[in-house]
């Protein structure tokens, strides 16, 4: 006995060291933490019970079989993060560069169908050099287990990836099936194909950190939410994030008690909206002030940030902000924006996350790159995702909801459970200028008379009673009550019931 | 007693003046700009009338509008407060053909005094020392030269109509007197309409302190006290105390008795203000004589006990004063401080926009007089001043406690604001120790104010309460709903505080009311009933008093304290140990580029591409406020591009120059 504790003491010690002390140095030298210490940052100080430590890959190929490291390059298990449940596997780096082998893949698939079996988010930390050559198809195949299980995981768990290191080729594809990407700025990248193909392929001379850095995914091409300074905090706002998600589609989201009062009233709401229409507004202000504590977490800050989305609390439990901005682009929804708020507002839906939207949106952008990008398909997104979802959905009309930018904005006809609005919302086709410049068109040539059909559409229209009239809005309420009516809201939609018809899924417009 | 009177004023004087009438029972009316529809002093007062466009030379300068208003109010007096229409004679004149009563002097005080020139003249006849100059209008900058080797450098320019620093420029040699002449003309004619300007004597180590007089029309006139306004910047007052640290009782009844001279000698009633300078051995000339309520009345009033706006009225309404001079005690120490929307740390650029967070101090020995609110806006139309914070303690240095505990509860996000600035001046040696002087700012901040002026207090303070109030957001965190049964989360109590890369192992647990934290075997009790999510940590550390402002971005904490600003991670030991590890990311290098300090309107581009500058030549003016401000070269550098165009508004870091 003595004899097989001391050999799985020695086991263990080597597993820990991953590729040896050295490259944990040099790991370190490139301003990475190693695997085993990610996990601990992570997880609850000592929660770790780490799984499948002494796997090792079945390649006997060029000369692998004499190149083994207990582990083959990923950690796996569960542990807690404020004491609640999660799966985890980290990316070893040290180990073959991180790359993925059949064995690796399949110490991933197991944690993934543990996470699915008892309901568990799942994180992961990527930090990989890509497929295993070696092993050449096994490796695929190795992807394409963890793709699938990504699939049916989806909507079932949350999945997050924190992109720690490289994530190339194939490689991308399990990241980009999960809810969340999270970059570490000037040590990860994810690209397709890397700089060399192309170079070769079409001619552009473009970096790593170009073609698929942080800055990149999380301002240009959106396929990352935020990007971390360095590990450290990356592992630590990825805790908080997790604060706010529910362990699986079958569960309300998480509560913690607060003693921020739900009918806290915030006075200096009254004079958020500006009165010239065309001035802008911050409107995370509107965000910031309504929640519990001050404390809101956004997601993809620099990527269309004409619309945006996050998590907060209201009396404790989470909830979902989409809401447009006029501080860009004058909160106009356009193909990058509906297809952000898009995603967001199905993730919500999915975990049972209510969903708060807040509307000041003058329409759809116009113009050939909007048109000639399939912002007709692109713009059905959120439409789409909006009316499918059964959440509970409070809408807030601030300003402008004009058009059919109005309709997508969780309106009633969507089956908006509360739809309220602002003194000074305006709920019409359009603005007072176009509409009577269409109406009235032979009066174009009369300044005078151009004005006055103005005032008057504008009397008639640019207010929220016409839309109240209809019951279009449930009611016009007092910018400083706001966070009072939107917690009563919510508490009384707490245990609403809503189904779609049976199918096997919809055909949402990709 | 009137039973309506019109406040023909904004921001905080208006509502300081409502707050006396509505106290007295008298109604009050407010006029206001397009830009003030939502102010503060609208909201207060009884009635608001709308009096034209934004900037004051359609609004608060407009007397027909303001006469017009009392009319249709059926106001019967008017109470100017400070600025605007405060000192001007026409304005009277107007008044009174109305039959409405104006709460302050009669036009010919206001006239007299109004004239740089002629009220030196007057002061000089009075009997009241006054400063070796020419009182003539300078005719051109040759005789400006020649006036000035008269007097003996240093002299000053000064503009014949001017306030406020405006127009004012001093001169060392024949140099700069051509060309303070220029430039004091130019600012005359631009800000006042009127370029004479003249010459004085430029006393060095000079104090402002300045004699607040009342008057009644039965010729009794008194002096309640003085004022010591030495702290200028750029010759505005920024911290203004009673009774000056400087002054003994002879002085003080000397000064008060000449203040007193010249009022009769002008017929004077209501408040007034004979400012005069003071130098090392105490002897004072006049400066001028300001015929109205000054900023800095509050501490006058709080020494005093004396509510002046409501002897201005009393006055106005003919009545006796209540009080003679043998009744006029002074009782403590009141200091004030104004509270700017400026950037201290960016050489006090204006700044404007909306208050998105407002929470100013309270308490029995604090007093905020304000024309602002959370949700208000700090308009580019008008004066930047926030608010005045006036304090009082039994003695000078517990004045200056209550202000230090004031400023750190003082919240304001959204503009940004000189309390920091504030707060390294009560703390500073020379000031505690009253040696004060106008030159104080320039001599103590000869380079600009940056945050290593800004003394750190004690860290391990900073310390503890990043360390309570990581421990409030963790303790939350460990409450969440959906723990494993059984493998709840336990906070653990040590941690390491990191603060500029230093780390401080904290020990840190609850404790009845607050937290007990333990760093380098000292124990530290804090009570608080600070929570989560709210911006001031008040409470007591060891029994002592303390404020910290916090804010959480990312992992970070930042805080607050005294001016000075921590900021705080607070981590497992493991996680500082790890986070040693990680590199320090460097900024990206913008000393190539000239970037727009503060939003406004660039009125002149004086490079052009391929210039060499030499440090400290000109390379733009941007105006804002009304102020033309001088961006200059910080280095020799070669200009690459100029990136902006003469009229162009400019927002702030907008590139407007880059350099190769």
């Amino acid at each position: 006995m003595q004899e097989i504790i001391k050999r799985l003491d020695a086991k263990r010690a080597a597993a820990r060291l991953g590729g040896g002390q050295k490259r944990i140095d040099r790991q370190h030298a490139n301003g990475k933490l190693a695997a085993r210490e990610r996990i601990e940052l992570f997880l609850d100080p000592g929660s770790f019970e780490e799984w499948d430590m002494f796997v090792e890959h079945g390649c006997t190929e060029f000369g692998m079989d004499k190149q083994k490291v207990p582990g083959d390059g990923v950690v796996t298990g569960y542990g807690t993060v404020n004491g609640r449940l999660i799966f985890v596997f980290s990316q070893d780096f040290t180990v073959f560069g991180g790359s993925l082998s059949k064995a690796h893949a399949d110490k991933i698939c197991k944690i993934m169908d543990h996470a699915i079996k008892v309901g568990a988010p799942v994180v992961g930390l990527n930090d990989s050099g890509g497929a295993r050559i070696q092993e050449g198809v096994d490796s695929l195949a190795g992807y394409a287990d963890v793709f699938q299980r990504n699939v049916m995981a989806s909507g079932v768990i949350p999945q997050i990836s924190m992109i720690m290191g490289p994530c190339a080729g194939g490689a991308v594809y399990s990241p980009s099936m999960t809810d969340f990407i999270f970059m570490v700025k000037d040590t990860s990248y994810m690209f397709v194909t890397g700089p060399e193909v192309v170079k070769t392929v079409t001619h552009e001379t473009v970096t790593a950190e170009e073609l698929g850095g942080a800055k990149t995914h999380t301002h240009k091409s959106g396929v990352a939410d935020l990007a971390f300074e360095n590990d450290v905090e990356a592992l630590f706002m990825l805790r908080r994030l997790v604060n706010f998600l529910p362990a699986n589609n079958r569960e309300k989201p998480p509560v913690w008690p607060t003693d921020d009062p739900a009918d806290r009233m915030i006075g200096s709401l009254d004079t958020l909206v500006p009165d010239d229409p065309n001035k802008p507004y911050d409107i995370k202000e509107l965000i910031v002030k309504v929640v519990d504590d001050r404390n809101f977490f956004e997601l993809q800050q620099d990527y269309a940030a004409n619309i945006v989305v996050g998590f907060g609390r209201m009396e404790g439990s989470t909830v979902g902000f989409v809401a447009n901005q006029p501080m860009v682009l004058a909160g106009c929804l356009d193909i990058d924006s509906s297809k952000k708020a898009a995603r967001f507002v199905r993730f919500c839906d999915a975990f049972n996350i209510p969903v708060v939207t807040f509307v000041d949106v003058p329409g759809f952008l116009p113009g050939t790159a909007q048109e000639y990008g399939g912002i007709i398909k692109h713009g059905a997104k959120l439409l789409y995702a909006y009316a499918e979802a059964t959440v509970p959905k409070i809408t807030l009309i601030t300003r402008k909801a004009y058009g059919g930018a109005y309709d997508v904005m969780a309106s009633k006809h969507l089956r908006g459970d509360v739809n309220l609005a602002w003194p000074s919302a305006e709920i019409a086709v359009m603005g007072s200028k176009g509409a009577v410049e269409i109406i009235f068109r032979q009066d174009m040539a009369d300044q005078e008379k151009i004005d006055l059909r103005t005032q008057e559409y504008k009397d008639r229209f640019a207010n929220p009673f016409v839309a109240g009239a209809r019951g279009f809005v449930d009611d016009v309420i007092l910018p400083h009550a706001t966070r009072k009516r939107i917690c009563r809201s919510l508490a009384m939609l707490k245990n609403k019931q809503l189904e779609n018809p049976w199918r096997k899924h919809g055909n949402i417009p990709l | 007693m009137f039973e309506k009177i019109l406040i023909a004023n904004r921001g905080e004087i208006a509502c300081r003046v409502m707050k006396s009438a509505r106290k007295m029972g008298i109604k009050t009316v407010a006029v206001y700009s397009e830009a003030d529809k939502d102010a503060l002093h609208v909201q207060m007062a009884d009635e608001a009338v709308h009096i034209g466009a934004a900037p004051s030379a359609e609004s608060y300068l407009v007397m027909d509008r303001i006469i017009q208003a009392c009319r249709d109010t059926g106001a019967q007096a008017v109470h100017p407060g400070y600025g605007f229409l405060s000192e001007n004679a026409a304005f009277c004149e107007a008044l009174e053909k109305e039959g409405i009563a104006f709460i302050g002097p009669a036009t010919f005080a206001i006239n007299s005094m109004g004239d740089k020139i002629t009220s030196k003249r007057l002061a000089e006849e009075a009997g009241v020392n006054v400063i070796p100059g020419y009182t003539d209008v300078v005719r051109d900058a040759d005789h400006a030269v020649e006036i000035s080797s008269g007097i003996g450098y240093p002299v000053m320019l000064k503009a014949s109509a001017g306030g406020g620093g405006k127009g004012m420029r001093v001169a060392w040699d024949e140099d700069g007197c051509r060309d303070g002449f220029e430039r004091a003309t130019n600012e005359a004619r631009s800000s006042f309409g009127d370029e004479r300007v003249f010459i004085e004597k430029f006393i060095e180590e000079p104090r402002h302190i300045e004699i607040q007089i009342i008057a009644d029309t039965h010729g009794n006139i008194i002096y309640l006290g003085e004022r010591e306004c030495s702290i200028q910047r750029r010759h505005q007052k920024v911290i203004e105390e009673a009774p000056s640290p400087f002054l003994d009782e002879s002085t003080r009844k000397a000064m008060g008795e000449q203040a007193v001279l010249l009022s009769k000698a002008v017929q004077y009633r209501s408040a007034g203000t004979v400012e005069f300078i003071v130098d090392a051995k105490r002897n004072f000339y006049f400066l001028e004589m300001n015929t109205r309520l000054q900023v800095e009345h509050p501490v006058t009033e709080w020494v005093t006990g004396q509510d002046l706006v409501e002897l201005m009225i009393k006055v106005a309404n003919g009545e006796e004063l209540p009080l003679k001079q043998e009744d006029v005690v002074l009782k403590g120490w009141a200091m004030e401080a104004r509270v700017y929307a400026e950037d201290p740390f960016r050489n006090f650029l204006p700044s404007i926009g909306r208050l998105v967070y407002y929470d100013p101090p309270k308490g029995e020995n604090v007093r905020v007089d304000t024309g602002v609110y959370e949700g208000g806006e700090v308009s580019m139309y008008y004066d930047p001043m926030i608010a005045k914070l006036i304090t009082y303690g039994e003695n000078r240095d517990s004045a200056i406690d209550q202000m230090c505990q004031a400023l750190d509860e003082y919240y304001i996000k959204g503009v940004q604001h000189n309390i920091s600035f504030l707060n390294a001046l009560m703390v500073h040696p020379r000031f505690k120790e009253g040696r004060l002087s106008t030159n104080f700012i320039a001599e103590e901040y000869p380079d600009g104010f940056n945050s290593a002026h800004v003394p750190q207090e004690d860290p391990v303070k900073s310390i503890v309460v990043a360390a309570c109030v990581h421990r409030g957001f963790t303790d939350r965190s460990a409450k969440l709903s959906g723990q494993m049964a059984g493998h709840e989360r336990v906070v653990a109590n040590n941690w390491v505080v990191v603060v500029d890369g230093t780390f401080n192992p904290i020990n840190i647990v609850p404790a009845p009311g607050g937290y007990k934290a333990v760093v380098e075997d000292k124990e530290y009790l804090v009570i608080t009933d600070w929570e989560m999510g709210q911006p001031l940590f008040k409470g007591t550390l060891n029994g002592e008093l303390i404020c910290f402002q916090v804010s959480r971005e990312r992992i970070w904490y930042h805080l607050i304290h005294r001016g000075a600003q921590t900021d705080a991670v607070v981590m497992t030991p493991l996680a500082a140990e790890l986070h040693a590890k990680m590199p320090e990311k460097v900024a990206p290098d913008l000393s190539k580029f000239l970037l727009s300090p503060m939003p406004g309107l660039l009125v002149r581009i004086s490079v052009k591409e391929g210039d060499e500058v030499k440090e400290g030549e000109e390379l733009a003016v941007i105006e804002a406020m009304k102020m033309e401000n001088v961006l200059r070269a910080e280095q020799d550098a070669v200009v690459a591009r100029v990136a902006t165009g003469v009229g162009d508004s400019l927002m702030v870091d907008q590139v407007m120059i880059e350099f190769e």
